[in-house]
């Protein structure tokens, strides 16, 4: 630990309790943090392309998750170191933001520290090199808008948007009916899409999951899916257009919010106050009935009175219904939520051509469908699967699918995947390094050796030889002048990957570079790591 | 320079052949476990609760010895789940599901220790299971048309499947339960409405199908016995004191008349809807919440039958079966609907009393009350009648039916060895294998019967080498013999999901090659 000393020797203290807490500084900082970032890349790499593997996980609790979806794996890791943490939040960030390509953005990041790491060796300052890899990534960001292509497509044209999540399923274990789900998530994004806005609303779309059945019994719902049952077990399981009042208010007793007590103190009292009881119930129901809806959807429960009243009525309903179902079904139905009784008038009421209950299995698993809603802007995908693990990971894929479907609606250019795009890009940017004086050439050509390592990692999980191949593709692009060529990773026969059909979007691309370089120039920053030590 | 730790402290981290051997073991490990259970002749497991009591439940169901087994091997855990998976979905099947992935995964291994890599296997399998399953589509029959055939059909399906259970000696009794009760059921599959209810004493042979409605319950006192022609209140409300609900709602008075007064008053409020409910007709009333003394003499006075405290499940049963509604308010009485029957009355089963509705309307539901000389038998009887009671109400829906005894493995098997014959490249080993593990599923039904299984599965190879060949084993007699003939059968819902869910579950665990598993969540000391 370095310390100050005064000019007796003794010494300073600066850091409180400075003793108990490690310290890493210099290049030793560096050096630990490139290689705790180097150590989480390794972890996922061989997760990349459609070849890759999954990665189990057991949580604290001793749930098992099983996925080969990078931001997921991260998530779940529970890391403890620092630099580590910073990954995780890179891996999250283009979750968020784009959705896919979680994977490639550590493995990109990794693959910058270990070039960082090497030129850190030659003596060259870390700063410099953060400098050189902010041009590199805006070289290889403008060259990747060059060989963008236009892309088409339109409500009645969805080819190539399924085309394209297919290549994002293709790596996940789904990749069995791709073709089925990629459909789901294309019409079920189409169906909630504002092509004039260019945008899309993912909360309209829900994805529920239920376990049982077949993979391939997954299906895409024009409406929604509610984990719930009448509330009566006599009501009618099925309700053809029906009008929904949608209510937050419960049928029960009334509740003021501030204390009070009602006082009885003569029989009289005692009967006068029976009575309003019994009108308070009937009323409820009466004023339900009064503005004819014909399903009763509410937030809170019934009391045992009410539910018999609603039965004897001939009014179904459906209870403890969570709000977020609550806002969707809303939406869907073009209804409004209605906090109290008094407010419920004819126009508040949704409409739904079928609300219908569906039973599946052995056990006792009802759902709620509702079905042919007055708006039919809000889509449930419905995924089925053999095993709770499967369905989330299906879940995971479907999300994917879903952001990469809506990326392309909000700007429909693209690169082609496969690696092709990064070899590309690492020949532009080692081409443009040369033009650039002093030491960021060096750290700007790294950085496109750092580009390959995409493609390389792609070709090693594939069981291709990795550099014979990628040398193959990168003088094949240099020859051809064609962008396209990438790692046959499917054994298909062809790497032009237009043939192939595998394409991602531009911004998805253009961002993993960004944040990748934004991540590694902050890692590079630190000098100094302190942190309390072990006690 | 190495980094001290990425992971938090009591992670582990395996990686590669480590992380693969670490899943394959303890998969194999369960698969062997449950392996022994398989078949007609398979040996049951003693489980131990480590709860107070530390009760004994003895079983063959794979599904019910997997719950109960705590696990820490996460590969292990997958089985674990599609095991339960299975037995939501179809009911029966859960052993042969995990033996299944189980035997895939022993040919992975081997196949990646001859340096396949795991996606080489992976895509052969898929290839291997999607001819599976066409080979079954082809080769099932469909009785739906004719009536009395599908009743056989499944009359067999639930012999062969409680042949495998502790419900063996008895097959026949107990598949014709089976087959009734779940046609009363008419095609829905909600088997709620089949109510089992277990009696320790007698002997297994004693058990029987009710086609009315068993309630676990005793009539109140002073009523009568005995009900012709019942009509039937069925009822979810407070007959004890009924409450005002309004909240805040309290009594404050000065003296003690005004006590009396009020308690009067709610006497009398009692009263009323006693009078209330009589005045529907009736002549029983079940609750499904208590009958205070009170209100219950004042039915005995009436002449009405009064049963209290009847579950919530038993309500709802007994409403679909006398096809009345559960009423909470009792206003107006000619809307509600009241359930009829032609006779209640009081029978006794062993040593208990119950209440016996016989003749009612909708025969929708039934109760089968088991006998068996413990509750160890009774807890597996009414577990392998479930099964049955499962596979037969999903079969009703999917009519499509397969023989058993090891015929269907054995078709699947000579169509994925064709399959590997004709594919090029390394997959056709991976599919080689597929055919291999599928044929281990008849040999271990041999073993544990106590059979020679490599000469019976040569035997068995040679026969389904002949077209439209009905050869499977015979356990009982110890040969290869005729399915068709000897009339047993197997669902093809439920060989169809053993089949999808065992590939699904052995390509997931090979897929993966690194596992991560997070430190155990400290519990907080708080000794």
């Amino acid at each position: 630990m370095a310390l100050a000393f005064d000019e007796f020797g003794r010494p300073f203290i600066i850091l409180k309790e400075q003793e108990q807490k490690s310290r890493l500084r210099g290049l030793d900082a560096q050096k630990g943090n490139i290689s705790a970032g180097k150590a989480v890349a390794r972890i996922l790499r061989t997760s990349l392309g459609p070849k890759g593997m999954d990665k189990m996980l057991q949580s604290p609790d001793g749930d098992v998750t099983i996925t080969n979806d990078g931001a997921t794996i991260l998530e779940q890791m529970d890391v403890d170191n620092q630099i580590a943490k910073l990954l995780v939040e890179l891996s999250r960030s283009q979750d968020y933001e784009i959705g896919d390509g979680t994977t490639g953005v550590v493995v990109m990041a990794g693959a910058l520290l270990e070039q960082a790491e090497r030129l850190l060796e030659r003596g060259i300052h870390p700063i410099r090199i953060a400098e050189g890899y902010e041009m590199a990534s805006r070289i290889a960001v403008e060259h990747l808008e060059h060989i963008a292509q236009k892309f088409d497509f339109g409500v009645t044209n969805i080819e190539p948007l399924v085309q394209t999540c297919m290549t994002t399923l293709s790596s996940k274990i789904v990749n069995r009916c791709k073709r089925s789900l990629a459909e789901i998530a294309v019409r079920a994004v189409m169906s909630v899409a504002d092509l004039e806005r260019k945008d899309v609303n993912l909360d309209l779309i829900k994805v529920e999951g239920k376990v049982g059945g077949k993979l391939e019994d997954t299906e895409l719902i024009y409406g929604i899916i509610v984990d719930k049952d009448m509330s009566h077990p006599q009501m009618p399981k099925q309700i053809e257009d029906a009008k929904i009042a949608i209510l937050t208010c419960p049928f029960e007793p009334p509740k003021p919010k501030t204390k009070h007590k009602v006082d009885i103190d003569t029989v009289e009292k005692f009967q006068t106050l029976r009575q309003q009881e019994q009108k308070y119930f009937d009323d409820m129901v009466q004023k339900c009935k009064d503005v004819g809806a014909t399903l009763v959807i509410c937030q809170w429960g019934f009391d045992d009175e009410a539910n018999h009243l609603l039965l004897h009525r001939n009014l179904p309903a459906v209870r403890w219904v969570g709000g977020v179902e609550l806002e969707l079904i809303a939406i869907a139905t073009g209804g409004r939520i209605v906090p109290r009784f008094q407010e419920l008038t004819q126009e508040k009421l949704g409409k739904a051509g079928l609300v219908r209950e569906k039973s599946f299995g052995t056990t006792k698993d009802r759902m709620l469908y509702i079905e042919h809603c007055a708006n039919s802007r809000a889509v449930t995908i419905f995924i089925r699967g053999g095993n709770k693990m499967m369905i989330e990971e299906t879940k995971r894929s479907i999300h994917d699918a879903l952001c990469v479907a809506r990326n392309l609606i909000r700007s429909n250019s693209i690169v082609y995947g496969g690696g092709s795009a990064e070899i590309s890009c690492s020949i532009a940017v080692e081409a443009a390094a040369d033009r650039y004086p002093g030491v960021e050439q060096y750290a700007i050509r790294a950085f496109g050796d750092a580009l390959d390592s995409i493609p390389m990692a792609l070709a090693e999980n594939s069981g291709l030889q990795p550099i014979e191949t990628l040398s193959a593709v990168k003088s094949q692009q240099i020859k051809e002048d064609n962008p396209y060529c990438g790692i046959d990773c499917n054994d298909v026969g062809t790497n032009d990957m237009r043939e192939q059909n595998v394409f991602e979007t531009l911004i998805g691309k253009q961002q993993q570079i960004l944040l990748a370089t934004q991540v590694v120039k902050m890692i590079l920053k630190i000098d100094d790591v302190i942190s309390p030590s072990e006690y | 320079m190495a980094i001290d730790k990425l992971f938090k402290d009591d992670a582990t981290e395996e990686k590669g052949e480590r992380a693969r051997m670490a899943s394959f073991i303890g998969a194999m490990a369960i698969a062997d476990l449950v392996k022994t259970t398989l078949g007609p002749k398979g040996m049951d497991k003693i489980l131990q609760s480590t709860g107070r009591g530390h009760s004994v439940t003895v079983t063959n169901d794979g599904a019910t010895i997997l719950k109960s087994l705590h696990i820490d091997n996460p590969a292990a855990k997958v089985l674990v789940d599609i095991s339960k998976v299975q037995d939501d979905e179809v009911g029966d099947g859960t052993t042969s599901v995990v033996v299944l992935a189980g035997e895939l995964l022993r040919e992975a291994e081997k196949l990646v220790a001859a340096k396949i890599h795991p996606m080489t296997i992976i895509s052969g399998y898929r290839m291997a299971a999607e001819c599976a399953r066409n080979a079954l589509s082809q080769k099932v029959m469909d009785n739906k048309e004719d009536a009395e055939k599908f009743k056989s059909d499944l009359m067999k399906i639930a012999m062969t499947t409680l042949s495998s259970k502790i419900l063996s000696q008895d097959k026949e009794h107990f598949a014709k339960l089976a087959v009734d009760a779940v046609m009363r059921l008419k095609g829905s599959t909600n088997l709620e409405s089949i109510q089992i209810i277990k009696k320790a004493g007698g002997s297994l042979k004693d058990s029987f199908l009710d086609e009315g409605f068993i309630l676990d319950k005793k009539i109140g006192i002073g009523q009568p016995k005995r009900i012709e022609n019942a009509k039937i209140l069925v009822a979810n409300t407070a007959m004890d004191t009924d409450k005002v609900k309004i909240y805040g709602a309290r009594v404050r008075v000065d003296s003690m008349s005004r006590v009396a007064q009020i308690e009067g008053a709610e006497k009398e409020k009692m009263r009323e809807k006693v009078q209330k409910i009589i005045g529907h007709g009736i002549n029983c009333f079940v609750n499904r919440q208590l009958i205070y003394n009170f209100p219950e003499e004042l039915f005995a006075d009436a002449g009405v039958l009064a049963i209290e405290h009847a579950d919530f499940d038993g309500i709802e049963r007994l409403a679909l079966v006398t096809g009345g509604e559960i009423a909470s308010t009792f206003d107006n009485p000619e809307s509600v609907k009241l359930g009829h029957c032609k006779l209640i009355e009081e029978i006794m089963i062993g040593e208990d009393k119950l209440i016996h509705f016989s003749g009612v309307e909708m025969g929708q539901a039934c109760t089968i009350v088991l006998r068996g000389a413990s509750f160890h038998v009774l807890d597996e009887a009414e577990r392998s009648l479930h099964d049955a009671l499962c596979v037969l109400s999903q079969t009703v829906i999917d009519s499509r039916v397969l023989l058993g005894g090891g015929w269907p493995e054995m078709v699947m098997a000579k169509e994925v060895d064709e399959l590997a014959r004709k594919t090029p490249g390394k997959k056709s080993h991976a599919i080689e294998a597929f055919s291999r593990a599928l044929i281990s599923i008849p040999t271990t039904i041999a073993d544990n019967a106590g059979l020679d299984s490599a000469e019976l599965i040569a035997q068995l190879r040679a026969e389904h080498h002949k077209e439209e060949s009905h050869a499977g084993i015979d356990v009982i007699s110890g040969s290869v013999g005729d399915m068709a003939e000897l009339g047993i059968s197997e669902a093809f819902k439920v060989k169809q999901a053993v089949l999808l869910s065992a590939t699904e579950a052995a390509e997931m665990i090979l897929r993966v090659d690194e596992i991560i598993t997070c430190a155990p969540r400290r519990r907080e000391d708080r000794m």
